[in-house]
């Protein structure tokens, strides 16, 4: 065995350097975090969703403390695709990272306007779909709950991108495994899950919601179980890859999002808590498979059955 | 540039029945400025968001901060039961910052309410000892009762006038109600506090044409911007979404009274 052990994962023919990425809406456009870490390090940066146009998302509160979590109800704030692509993106190619840009919208036709404009811009290296956001009224987690419109939607944005398309599933449903099936019906590269789970939070003092939209999106170590199994599930049902995500705070919960059948894994809420966590993962997965003299990260995959 | 890291506790005493005042080391008390604050993280793991609090006073040549709280749930309680040589995790400095810069050779009111008190100080010191032109600088601060904390402090370094709820000190009623029995003529407001003395301040400021400075509070996640956690509505375009929600911990805490919609 060489002592370097390979990190590097392959999705729909895009490299990554290693299987650590960050989760969309948690990371900005990698400015933020770019001035803690040297993002070249980690396997990709996926932006914060972005529109056709601006979304004003929720008013405030929009984030409340939960055991071993936290919710919010953002709303998908965000300056629309053009400033994205103005100032963002420059940014994140500057970097020299991987790109995944996330999309989001209503209804289909707002998110082929994205895809459409996103359509061979160099330096995307892969474009996620949103059709899981719990916080947006009209469009989103519907979308993504029906599996008819899903594999719709799914053959939509494949039809109109020139990057592999990556479809981000809702945990918010009976058996994911179905909506994995849809996804690959039409045409997904790959999907990625979990979103957030609804949930809800009280004020007992003052007897109010705690979130402006009352309902909000759990994410944080409290899901990783269910994020866990779900992984699982859906990796099990579909051949396209899987990137996992959900609560992920070390490198031990990467590898078991990897066991579980995920190619590549995905950073959220841990990077509040710590700026450097998503640095402190790709060494520690590193760690790990020298500890256990496994020369390539890949192996990990689904080895776990 | 911000960091993130392990400091050691210096000192904390209590200063008035639930309000603390923590003493840390850190490696960034030269680069802190009036305004700004630092993420506070418990070591809890069922509680992982980080508890911004304002910085109250920094010393680049002891590399130290400090900090002045008032224990309002977990964290804060947690975080005053640190004592010296204990270790907490922190993150800075974030945020803003008062502009000082403004208040070069003009007659300065600070307003502190509560808990809003502690960066008056930081700010009354700072125009005290590193103001170019000579200001002179009025503090109006309310509490809610004649238990008081860094008052001799801010008396040190400015005029003071005292507003309680109670009455028991100064003039009974708001800081407001301080300001204008007191007369106090002013070319720049800095203030922080509960938003309906917010309110008042910036409504003062308005009537009498004079530029005013509020730092705001939200609930924060990440607090260095990523999120978009922590927004206030403002009357302009923010810089990062172009939608009239500004990031309060990235944007602000600190913003021109007139852009913000404090309702
Ligand atoms: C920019 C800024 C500067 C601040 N400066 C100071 C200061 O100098 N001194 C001081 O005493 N307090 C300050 N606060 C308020 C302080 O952050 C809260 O009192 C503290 O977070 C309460 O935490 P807790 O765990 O004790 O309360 P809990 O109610 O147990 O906290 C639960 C969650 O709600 C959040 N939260 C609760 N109250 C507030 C609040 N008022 N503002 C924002 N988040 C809140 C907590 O951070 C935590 O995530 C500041 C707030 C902001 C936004
Ligand atoms: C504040 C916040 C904003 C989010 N915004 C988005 C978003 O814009 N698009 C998206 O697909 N997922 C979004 N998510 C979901 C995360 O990408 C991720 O799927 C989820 O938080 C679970 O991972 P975690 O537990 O590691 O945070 C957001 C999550 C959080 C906490
Ligand atoms: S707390 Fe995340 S943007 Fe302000």
């Amino acid at each position: 065995m060489s002592s370097e052990p390979r990190m590097e994962v392959e999705i729909a023919g895009v490299r990554f350097r290693n299987p650590v990425m960050t989760a969309s809406g948690t990371f900005g456009s990698g400015m933020e975090y770019g001035r803690f870490i040297d993002l070249r390090e980690i396997g990709a940066v996926t932006a914060k969703g972005v529109a056709i146009v601006p979304w004003e998302g929720n008013p405030a509160p929009r984030v409340a403390e939960t055991a071993s979590g936290m919710l919010n109800c953002i709303g998908l704030q965000n300056p629309g695709v053009e400033t994205f692509l103005e100032r963002d993106l420059p940014f994140l190619r500057e970097s020299g990272t991987r790109v995944i840009v996330n999309v989001c919208g209503h209804e289909p036709d707002e998110y082929y306007g994205v895809v459409e404009r996103l359509n061979g811009v160099p330096g995307i290296d892969m474009l996620e779909i949103n059709v899981s956001c719990p916080n947006v009224k009209a469009g989103g987690l519907t979308l993504g709950t029906d599996p008819k419109m899903l594999e719709e939607i799914t053959a939509g944005c494949r039809k109109r991108a020139s990057q592999p398309v990556m479809i981000k599933l809702s945990p918010n449903v009976t058996d994911i495994r179905v909506m994995a099936r849809a996804c690959e019906a039409g045409g997904a590269d790959a999907i990625s899950l979990i979103n957030t789970l609804m949930g809800m939070k009280i004020d007992t003092e003052r007897q109010t919601f705690v979130l402006s939209n009352r309902t909000g999106g759990l994410s944080g170590p409290a899901i990783k179980p269910v994020a866990v199994r779900m992984v699982y599930e859906a990796s099990r049902a579909v051949s396209i890859p899987v990137v996992g995500m959900g609560g992920i705070a070390c490198a031990e919960d990467a590898v078991e999002f990897m066991l579980a059948g995920a190619t590549a894994v995905a950073v959220g809420m841990a990077n509040f808590v710590n700026p450097y966590v998503t640095i402190e993962i790709v060494e520690g997965i590193r760690n790990y498979l020298i500890r256990h003299h496994i020369d390539d990260v890949r192996e990990l995959i689904g080895a776990v059955h | 540039m911000s960091v993130k890291e392990r400091a050691y506790v210096l000192s904390q005493d209590m200063c008035a029945e639930g309000i603390f005042s923590l003493v840390l080391r850190v490696s960034f008390a030269g680069q802190v400025c009036p305004g700004q604050f630092v993420s506070l993280f418990t070591d809890d793991k069922s509680r992982l968001l980080p508890r911004p609090i304002s910085v109250c006073g920094a010393d680049a040549d002891e590399g130290s901060i400090r900090l002045v709280y008032r224990v309002a749930g977990f964290g804060t309680e947690y975080f005053s039961r640190l004592q010296a040589e204990d270790a907490i995790e922190v993150m800075g400095p974030l945020g803003n910052g008062f502009p000082l810069e403004l208040a070069e050779g003009k007659r300065v009111l600070l307003v502190g309410g509560g808990i809003g008190i502690p960066p008056m100080l930081s700010c009354a010191e700072a125009l005290a000892y590193t103001a170019h032109e000579p200001v002179s600088v009025t503090c109006a601060a309310g509490y809610r009762s004649s238990d008081t904390y860094l008052l001799e402090e801010l008396e040190a370094v400015s005029e003071v006038i005292v507003a309680t709820d109670d009455g028991s000190l100064g003039t009974h009623g708001t800081v407001i109600d301080a300001v204008r029995e007191n007369g106090v003529a002013a070319d720049i407001i800095f203030a922080c506090g509960p938003k309906p003395m917010l309110r008042a301040v910036k409504a003062f400021a308005a009537e009498r044409g004079i530029p005013c400075f509020v730092s705001l509070e939200e609930r924060m996640a990440c607090g260095v911007g990523a999120c978009l956690g922590c927004v206030a509505k403002t009357e302009r375009p923010d810089p990062h979404s172009l939608v009239k929600n500004a990031r309060v911990c990235a944007d602000g805490p600190v913003f021109d009274a007139k852009e913000v919609d404090l309702t």
